[in-house]
């Protein structure tokens, strides 16, 4: 590995953190209205796989969209505005962090219902295939979208016309505030993805370099017209499942296990040990991407807000 | 001497305008179960022969996910044709419709649109029962981004079905059953109709009857039947509940000042009630009787014919009303 790539799965990762904490104190004081979901400790997902898309790729995410859409390479200041409700967002503040979309980085929608966004990605990877130029999708979503049954119809139209897609399950264990043990008997999520005859791949979510490696074969196989893959991300949300959440329903050992895992200084301990750690410079990078992060921030709140009359704006085309 | 009918019938001018339109755009696509093999009406016979089964899709039975499949094709460019083989399986398929295809212009700030249209089939007829009869427009006159279009005529079938595809937002285009065989004559050339424009099907001085679908007929034939009591009925086609045309509407209630709200979906909650909302604020100086609301009674629809036939309104109930309006 390079230090350039190194450099950039680093920085992008450390973008979503500092990002997504910053957002969470923005919330949590009150600066910022809304239901927001982040993915602290779920960085690595989003920038393994988004590093090997390109830009006229397409991405579907859940709640949680503020990792796939920054390592795709949204602007952080009309994602910050968006968040913040004003007229400068990607959605002049009608989308919110649940509804976004950044049409022009192929990151088509966020959506507030869980396994909602499969059956879109699939329409989407339809067009790559009519289109012919080896354009894919990645659909995001987590462990408790499996048991919808959107997720099990898409699966199978998703084999069936061989539609060049990647689906990409963050298992982190729990569906909101629930052990995924108490809501199937299925151990692996591939087992679903299997039975309707699609490759897949169960891998350690929280590291970035298998998880790219994993997505690269995955979207080869999608760019070739060879169809979908389905991976299986094991990972773990260290932040809560809103900002707000009590967390009653897990153990302080297990976030400390997690804690222990977290992506960041997984890839910082992988770097060491090849020798890229001083190349690298992962203090630089984090400093870079909390001031980038800053800079979003005074974007968005310095943004005017929408006039009252755009309320019944862009209702039709 | 044989007598060539030059007329067509309604499920052959959706046929004919899907083919117009598939033949004129290329992002035109039809998907839906069993599409490829002309569908169980015959309302899309031959496409696939004619543009092949990539644009003339047969799906597996998943309303839900095939509603969305539309939804991420439609914001690439595509302008898929969803067949909801009846319209009573547009429940499986609510929250793609309702959710995404109706919000994503919106929540995208304009960033996306969805140039989809949903055609489905409605209403009552052979004792079909509760899960193949009902008729459901209303609940989508209820959710903001979504157009709904329901043709009464073979040539509005198809210049209304070709002014939805060639729309940019989600249209729900809801045909009716009992219509499919009906005959009627094609205007020549592309025949489109806008969407939004209301239909005056019979012109008439003292009661306005406003109806859609199968009971624009009912209302023709219930104008007729009170002719020879010298009542006369104005028989208004909606054609499209969202946009609505209440210009139209107003125009014809200004010179009746009573007003039929006709249609076969049961009566609470129908777009009888959204109508009658507005006619009170836009023309509550020209009303000389309360507004009444012919629609199905509130029951599922049931199987038995003779239980069918008292549930399904027609011709009598329109009569029925009008009479009402005029103190008689």
């Amino acid at each position: 590995m390079e230090a350039d790539e190194a450099r950039a799965l680093l920085s992008t990762m450390w973008t979503i953190r500092a990002f997504e904490e910053r957002l969470a104190e923005l919330v949590a004081n009150k600066t910022l209205a809304g239901l927001v979901h982040v993915g602290i400790g779920q960085e690595a997902t989003a920038a393994g796989v988004c590093a090997v898309l390109h830009e006229d790729d397409y991405i579907y995410t859940g709640h949680r969209p503020d990792g796939p859409f920054i390592a795709k390479g949204a602007d952080l200041g009309r994602m910050m505005a968006e968040l913040a409700g004003r007229e400068t967002g990607y959605c002049h503040g009608k989308g919110g962090h649940m509804h976004l979309v950044a049409a022009e980085r192929g990151l088509l929608s966020a959506t507030g219902i869980v396994g909602g966004n499969l059956p879109l990605g699939l329409g989407s990877a339809l067009v790559c295939q009519e289109r012919g130029a080896g354009q894919v999708v990645a659909v995001f979503f987590g462990d408790g979208a499996s048991n919808a049954g959107h997720f099990h119809e898409s699966l199978n139209i998703a084999a069936l016309w061989r539609l060049p897609i990647v689906f990409v399950c963050e298992n982190n264990g729990y569906a909101e505030f629930t052990p995924l043990s108490a809501h199937t008997v299925v151990e692996r999520l591939t087992v679903h993805a299997d039975r309707y005859g699609i490759p897949t791949a169960t891998l350690d979510g929280n590291d970035v370099l298998a998880v790219r490696e994993a997505a690269a074969e995955a979207v080869a196989r999608a760019r070739a017209g060879n169809g979908s893959t389905f991976l299986e991300c094991l990972t773990y949300r260290l932040s809560g499942h809103y900002v707000g959440d009590p967390q009653r329903y897990r153990e302080a050992a297990e976030l400390e296990e997690w804690q222990q895992k977290d992506p960041i200084a997984r890839f910082n301990r992988q770097l060491a040990a090849l020798g890229l750690d001083a190349a690298v410079d992962a203090a630089a990078l984090e400093r870079a991407a909390r001031e980038r992060v800053e800079a979003a921030v005074a974007y968005a709140l310095d943004s005017p807000w929408p006039a009252p009359s755009e309320v019944s704006t862009e209702v039709y085309a | 001497m044989t007598v060539v009918d030059s007329r067509v019938s309604y499920v052959t001018a959706i046929n004919q305008a899907l083919r117009e339109e598939m033949d004129r755009d290329p992002a035109v696509y039809v998907l839906g179960e069993d599409v490829a093999v002309g569908g169980p009406f015959g309302a899309t016979a031959g496409l696939a022969e004619a543009f092949g089964e990539r644009r003339v899709r047969n799906t597996p039975i998943s309303e839900g996910t095939v509603m969305g499949l539309a939804v991420g094709a439609a914001v690439l460019g595509l302008r898929p044709v969803v067949e909801i083989m009846f319209v009573d399986f547009i429940t499986l398929a609510m929250d793609q419709l309702v959710n995404h295809a109706a919000k994503l212009h919106y929540l995208s700030g304009g960033q996306l649109r969805v140039p989809l249209v949903v055609r489905a089939q409605c209403g009552a007829s052979g004792g079909w029962g509760a899960h193949h009869s009902q008729s459901l427009e209303a609940w989508f006159l209820h959710v903001p981004g979504l157009k709904v279009v329901m043709p009464s005529t073979p040539a509005d079938a198809r210049g209304l079905l070709k002014a939805a595809i060639r729309d940019d937002n989600p249209v729900l285009f809801v045909e009716h059953r009992g219509l499919y065989w009906g005959l009627g004559e094609l205007p020549a050339g592309d025949g489109v109709v806008p969407l939004g424009q209301a239909a005056v099907s019979r012109a008439g001085r003292d009661v306005t009857v406003l109806a859609t679908g199968r009971l624009v007929g009912a209302a023709v034939t219930a104008a007729r039947a009170l002719e020879s009591e010298g009542v006369s009925l104005e028989v208004i086609d909606l054609r499209s509940l969202v946009p609505l045309d209440l210009d139209t509407i107003v125009a014809s209630v200004r010179k009746t000042g009573r007003v039929v709200l006709a249609h076969e979906a049961v009566e609470t909650g129908g777009w009888g009630a959204e109508v009658a909302a507005r006619l009170q604020h836009a023309a509550f100086d020209y009303l000389d009787a309360p507004v009444e609301r012919v629609g199905a009674p509130d029951a599922p629809v049931p199987a038995s014919p003779r239980l069918e036939a008292a549930f399904v309104p027609g011709q009598e109930q329109i009569v029925a009303a009008a009479r009402q309006t005029l103190g008689r």
